[in-house]
């Protein structure tokens, strides 16, 4: 599975509002299109995104097809304390890919 | 002079779109998208404001297009904003996603990137915790479509 990329930043003062910024590769195919025979290529996307902070709900998606491939998104958090963001991508096969950024206070 | 030109640019970018996609594909219809807002509402009345949509005005491929949503919002435990769905009217699937936040979210403003068939209205319906509801709409010219083909 690709890994992902994602923008935190290290060091925040309590009670900031960060921007995070994530990135995953992923085909994201539609289920719309159809190969030369003119058979519908199945649909295959990330249908949801999470990100939690130290275990707490932040902020999620849920996706349908009509996100672009390679998935992006800029969202908030409020941090009060250090610790650590996870983030988790879920395939419609199952799959799952999973991201930990840990932050401190400075 | 430039006007002509640029109506004749216009329709010849839709005549090509028109073709890309072939006579057969079935487009949401408006009663897709108002059951789509239904679901999303329960029903409730939904008013204006609160909510900021922002896409480009004109998109140059429609399989990559910027939209954010931003919501006037406290963002405290007892008053927040819950989710914003993203509809496109026009797409095949007129669902495009429903963020989600918490009062974690310290503000709720989220972007990501979208696919759209064609020239037409995206939507977005903000639900907050007390239950009210807020929308908002923008047109967005495509000049290539973005759904493969």
């Amino acid at each position: 599975m690709a890994k992902p990329r994602i923008k935190v930043p290290k060091k925040v003062s309590a009670g900031d509002v960060i921007t995070i910024k994530t990135l995953v590769s992923h085909k994201m195919e539609s289920g719309q299109r159809k190969d030369k025979e003119g058979n519908v290529i199945p649909r295959k996307i990330i249908n949801k995104f999470s990100c939690d902070f130290n275990g707490t709900p932040v902020f999620s998606c849920d996706m349908d097809p009509a996100v672009a491939a390679n998935p992006y998104f800029e969202f908030k958090a409020k941090v009060e304390e250090a610790g650590t963001f996870k983030f988790t991508w879920v395939d419609d096969d199952g799959n799952v890919i999973e991201a930990e950024k840990e932050v401190s206070l400075s | 002079m430039n006007l002509d030109r640029r109506t004749l640019l216009t329709a010849s970018a839709a005549a090509a779109v028109a073709s890309f996609f072939g006579t057969g594909r079935a487009f949401a219809t408006v009663e897709d998208v108002t059951k789509a807002i239904e679901e999303f509402t329960g029903g409730a009345e939904v008013s204006e404001g609160a909510l900021t949509l922002t896409t480009p005005e004109i998109a140059e491929n429609g399989n990559s297009v910027p939209v954010s949503v931003l919501v006037e919002s406290p963002m405290t435990e007892d008053d927040y904003v819950e989710s914003v769905m993203i509809l496109a009217e026009e797409n095949p699937l007129p669902d495009v996603a429903t963020f989600h936040f918490t009062p974690m979210s310290g503000e709720a403003k989220a972007s990501t990137r979208m696919r759209l068939a064609k020239t037409q209205n995206v939507l977005a319906v903000a639900k907050m915790s007390n239950g009210s509801l807020y929308k908002a709409s923008n047109n967005v010219k495509v000049t290539i479509g973005g759904c493969g083909g």
